[in-house]
């Protein structure tokens, strides 16, 4: 038995979650709000790691877990800043109340 | 003294969960505190022996005698140089971050030294034996990136940042061919963990890494020298390139710390070499002599390891004297288009020749056959990688000899002086 | 007692970093408490006895999210304008309702019984992740491989600059 209970973690693991919303909700920035969604994705990588390690010590499966959502969170990443650089050279901006319309 | 050992190993009351066994013996203590002290004290040596053996062999290939003043044979050169830094004006530009103007240099040192945790110098001396520790190379290479980018945005210039950019996409085109590389040593020795890397390049297990994967080594060694940034790679410091590149508002020790950290880079990447395909400590007489006794044979592994990372070292500074430098373009079309796929083949083929060599593995709920040439054991294995590094290598000389035709066809000399391919 | 206060330490870091990237008004220092937060969360994940995974974070999100980040910050904006506030009109409303979303989750997930158990941790986590990666997860595995090939081509072409293209075909 470790000296950390399960609930420590979920308890940042929460937390973490309601920052990185705040973030997302809040930002004018594109990168910004794409910031947020990182964080989102990392406090579930906790509840995955946290949960694996509490419940089924002796099994990996929240770890694969984990280490697919960071796979999927670069791929996530590349292709979303990818768009907002070519929208930046579109519209020198990257202002999200500014890029509110398909037609340029 | 027991009162001691006691105190300390109830400090460490969960030692099993650090790596060490449960109520260690004073002298595990003593080998691990050894170690871990080896492991911090390397980088200072590094520069101040370094920076004096490359001016010396670099100034003898430019047929020069180099510094030979400041004390005999120019020894205190180093010294007279930390000096020189300590007294340079600290300037930091108006307009710059300040935070991220300090930390990035810091980072860039720090991640060097952190390499140092992962190497065995001898049979039972190593920092701590992670086993994931080649891995844990790549990762702390990472940090180092992030220092340069620092360094390159908050110094408010715009040379300064091109210079970054340009300093990130080598250091992380480079990084894909190194990883491959990493991989490929990996799966020939069964394990990530530096310690057992080294322990399979025994004479029983098949000898060094580099007589079984040539290739292998040749792809690690030239994107290691891309990542420290060292000639011919060295455009992210040199002189003439976009003033300086990213350090280029730096002074005094800041501009030190990079110095410092690209020396301790340097040799962490001679000493990673010497571990991962000189096979470490091995040499004549080393396992016989542990067997007598352990403080002999350690002190003789030493011995074979400072050796094997001095010849690694002067290549490196043979490199620096004697080729030229590289331009941004041909760097990374040298990165993505030729290391990359070499490396993939070489992975691919290795692999391969791996799982015919294999020997049958059993437990945890598994139960591998041996592979259908597993009886010719670990020296077959040796002879069969190498056959299959020339294979590999012919390939990619297919692929230069295809691009220098090109090229070729391609010069604008051709029309001038009329020469027909 | 010593886990105890290396679990403060990174979460110090993970949660600081959070509360500095929705605090600060510089986007880059943002991207640079990013970076913060993802490193505390690889020791969070040592802690957790996954040390792969920790190595894995550092490498993905540090060495490569974090930088194309701050790369794309570096190119989408002017050097070093003054910051006009980050913030949108969403925000009173967004500090409303987040702690009242954090305290209905606590609430909710804390009453929960799990059914923890109290065997020793695995000590080789790395044979297992080998085993199952190439075992019972393998198709995910490669799922996985071809979406990042295709993420990888797909943001290249993305991001490629067709304002130099003449015209002429590949």
């Amino acid at each position: 038995m470790t000296a950390i209970p399960l609930s420590w973690w979920v308890t940042v693991a929460t937390a973490l979650f309601v920052i990185g919303l705040y973030a997302t909700l809040t930002r004018k920035n594109a990168i910004a709000v794409l910031i947020g969604l990182e964080l989102m994705l990392n406090s579930a990588n906790i509840n995955f790691v946290a949960f694996n390690r509490y419940i089924t010590p002796n099994q990996v499966g929240g770890q694969i877990f984990a280490v697919f959502v960071i796979a999927i969170a670069a791929a996530e990443a590349a292709v979303a800043l990818a768009i907002i650089i070519a929208t930046y050279r579109r519209r020198a901006t990257v202002d999200v109340e500014d890029i509110d319309s398909m037609k340029f | 003294m027991e009162q001691l050992i006691n105190w300390f190993a109830n400090i460490l009351e969960n030692t099993a969960w650090w790596g060490l066994p449960a109520q260690p013996s004073a002298a595990i203590i003593i080998w691990s505190v050894y170690g871990f002290i080896l492991a911090l004290v390397i980088a200072p040596l590094a520069m101040i022996v370094l920076t004096w053996l490359e001016r010396k062999i670099i100034a003898r290939i430019q047929d020069r005698i180099g510094p030979n003043r400041a004390g005999p044979f120019g020894l205190l050169q180093a010294v007279a140089d930390a000096i020189k830094m300590l007294t340079k004006e600290d300037i930091t530009p108006t307009g710059a971050d300040r935070i991220p103007f300090n930390i990035g240099p810091g980072l860039a040192a720090v991640a060097a030294i952190l390499i140092y945790a992962v190497i065995p110098v001898a049979p039972g001396i190593i920092g701590t034996d992670l086993n994931i520790g080649v891995f844990y190379i790549v990762a702390v290479g990472s940090f180092g990136v992030l220092g340069i980018l620092m360094a390159g945005w908050s110094s408010n210039n715009k040379y300064a940042l091109l210079g970054a950019f340009r300093a990130v996409s080598q250091l992380v085109s480079y990084e894909i061919p190194m990883v491959l590389s990493l991989i490929t040593i990996a799966v020939v020795a069964g394990s990530m963990s530096t310690v057992t890397i080294v322990d399979k390049q025994s004479w029983s297990n098949g000898g060094w890494y580099l007589v079984a994967m040539p290739v292998t080594f040749l792809i690690f060694f030239l994107s290691s020298v891309a990542e420290v940034g060292r000639s011919p790679f060295d455009l992210l410091e040199a002189d003439s390139e976009i003033v300086a590149g990213f350090h280029v508002e730096y002074s005094g020790l800041k501009f030190g710390m990079f110095m410092i950290a690209e020396y301790v880079h340097a040799l962490a990447v001679a000493a990673l070499t010497a571990t991962l395909f000189l096979g470490g400590w091995h040499g004549f007489f080393v396992e016989q002599l542990m067997a007598a006794s352990p403080v002999a044979g350690a002190i003789l592994g030493h011995i074979y390891f400072l050796l094997k990372v001095g010849v690694i070292v002067f290549i490196l500074m043979w490199f620096r004297g004697t080729l030229p430098r590289f331009r941004i373009d041909q760097l990374l079309d040298f990165g993505w288009k030729f290391m990359t796929p070499v490396a993939l083949l070489n992975l691919l083929v290795t692999a391969f020749v791996v799982k015919l060599f294999q020997p049958a593995v059993t437990g945890m709920g598994y139960n591998i056959p041996a592979g259908p040439l597993a009886s010719f054991g670990g020296v077959g294995q040796t002879i069969a990688l190498l056959v299959a590094s020339l294979v590999v290598a012919f390939i990619a000389s297919l692929g230069v000899r295809a691009f220098a035709r090109r090229s070729r066809s391609q010069s604008p000399l051709r029309a001038v002086a009329g020469i027909e391919n | 007692m010593t886990e105890q206060i290396i679990f403060f330490i990174f979460t110090l870091l993970v949660l600081g970093g959070g509360i500095g990237i929705v605090t600060t008004k510089n986007l880059y220092y943002s991207a640079l408490f990013l970076s913060l937060t993802l490193s505390g969360m690889a020791g969070y994940f040592v802690l957790l006895n996954a040390g792969f995974l920790a190595a894995v974070q550092v490498v993905v999100y540090v060495g490569a999210i974090a930088i194309l980040i701050l790369f794309a910050i570096m190119l989408s904006r002017r050097m070093m304008t003054a910051d006009e506030p980050q913030t949108n009109r969403q925000t009173w409303l967004a500090a409303i309702v987040s702690p009242l979303l954090f305290v209905a989750l606590l609430v909710v997930v804390l009453q929960i019984n799990w059914p923890l158990s109290t065997a020793a941790p695995t000590g080789d986590t790395l044979l297992l992740l080998g085993l199952s990666f190439l075992g019972s997860y393998v198709i995910p595995f490669e799922v996985i491989s071809v979406l990042l090939l295709v993420a990888l081509v797909g943001a290249i072409i993305l991001a490629r600059d067709t304002s130099t293209d003449t015209g002429r075909k590949g």
